[in-house]
């Protein structure tokens, strides 16, 4: 009879408790950052790890997704005979929306997922237990520079994509399906404002950096210490990661472009 | 050795991001056309109707732009609308009876200052004020006046082709 309801409140009660974890989990590695820059070596290491070997990932993705979005914005304003507004159209929506969120939900995939195996991994092969001992603060030497190095990655990489994105578009609309080439370009920097559109853009892609980052360390570092554990906490990084990018985009959108 | 190419990647991977910003800023956004303060003046002209026109609505005589729109907001005492315009300091020479029309780009394009010159041999200076002004055309009133002539017309008409037939 009672049954349901002890089963949510379980629930209701596990969330909490998961939320309250990651919540000084967060503090205790902030904590940790300042330390970093005495020692910026440990920072790099992991900026290297999750920043540059996901630039050809990024790069490759966001002309792609460039050379889409000229195609299919093609395909509806020529109807209008509005091509020479192609430029701002896959502009707008590279720097806006797709930038930011494509490039977090790879991201997630390509470094994410990868900080939770590593990080669940040295917690199953008891590395984080033995750093203890050794009165090694495992947060903070392992988990802090991951953190910021991620936070620090992630603008730079939407930077990239969304930089790679407006080329590609520009190749296949000005290269292959013949807009004019100024037309293309000055209407896209009479509409795209720098504060408006580039600058929220990159603070949507920080939020987005932490967002990410800290739930992939997060679930790492609370993993269940057995293979299953492990291969669990990965699959929860990427799912949740997705999650939150998604429904944070809406709060931030809503935010930033909302009101006009 | 190992420790170096890491170094040299993250440098590289740092510049290609700001690279990328940099190019935003420039090549895709408005930011390399915004100027100071320093090479532009201001003057204003009061419209009745500025239709749709927007603040960074480009200022432009003989279709060329020249400046552009900075602020728009209602002058309480006339109940007209105060278009304050930034020209760029390299066009001071424009007649002090220059007058500004409200135009559109196209037939659904976007609203533009367009001025026109005048014959004065006295220029225009900073914070002085276009007494000739055109407001917008606004497509809603002249559909209404067009249906509304019409409406007249055909009313004229009939009552001379009624007069015709009697005569």
């Amino acid at each position: 009879m009672l049954a349901p309801f002890r089963h949510l409140g379980r629930i209701t009660l596990g969330t909490l408790r998961k939320l309250g974890r990651a919540t000084l989990f967060l503090l205790h590695a902030l904590r940790g950052m300042p330390a970093l820059f005495w020692r910026p070596r440990l920072l790099l290491g992991q900026v290297y790890a999750v920043g540059v070997l996901s630039i050809l990932l990024i790069a490759i993705s966001g002309l792609f997704v460039g050379m889409v979005l000229a195609l299919q914005g093609y395909y509806v304003l020529s109807d209008f005979g509005a091509e020479q507004t192609l430029g701002v159209m896959v502009a707008a929506s590279l720097v806006r929306e797709l930038g930011p969120v494509v490039t977090a939900l790879l991201f997630s995939g390509r470094a994410g997922s990868a900080l939770t195996a590593e990080i669940g991994l040295m917690k199953a092969t008891e590395q984080l237990s033995g750093m203890e001992m050794m009165a090694v603060d495992p947060v903070r030497r392992i988990v802090a520079p991951r953190l910021l190095a991620g936070v620090i990655a992630m603008p730079l990489l939407t930077a990239i994509f969304s930089a790679v994105g407006v080329l590609g578009g520009d190749f296949v609309g000005v290269g292959l399906l013949g807009v004019d080439d100024g037309a293309f370009w000055s209407q896209m920097q009479a509409k795209i404002d720098f504060h408006e559109d580039i600058m929220n853009g990159v603070i949507k892609s920080l939020v987005f950096g932490c967002i990410v980052t800290l739930i992939a360390v997060f679930e790492g570092y609370d993993a269940v210490p057995t293979s299953e554990g492990v291969s669990r906490a990965t699959t929860r990084s990427v799912v949740y990661s997705a999650f939150a990018i998604l429904g944070w985009d809406f709060v931030l959108t809503a935010l930033m472009f909302g009101g006009d | 050795m190992q420790s170096r190419t890491v170094e040299i990647w993250v440098g590289v991977f740092v510049a290609l991001g700001l690279a990328a910003l940099f190019f935003m800023a420039m090549k895709v956004s408005n930011l390399s056309q915004l100027e100071g303060d320093g090479d532009v003046y201001h003057i204003t002209a009061h419209f009745d109707n500025v239709g749709s026109l927007r603040t960074r609505a480009s200022v432009s005589m003989g279709g060329v732009r020249i400046g552009r729109v900075s602020a728009i907001h209602l002058d309480t005492q006339g109940f007209q609308a105060v278009v304050d315009m930034q020209i760029e300091k390299q066009y001071a020479n424009l007649p002090d009876d220059s007058s500004a029309s409200i135009l559109t780009a196209g037939i659904l394009g976007e609203q533009y200052v367009g001025l026109t010159p005048g014959g004065s041999d006295v220029f225009l200076k900073e914070g002085d004020r276009l007494e000739l002004t055109q407001s917008a055309m606004v497509l809603e009133q002249l559909i209404s006046h067009f249906l509304f002539n019409k409406a007249e017309g055909d009313k004229d008409r009939k009552s001379t082709g009624s007069d015709k037939s009697d005569s």
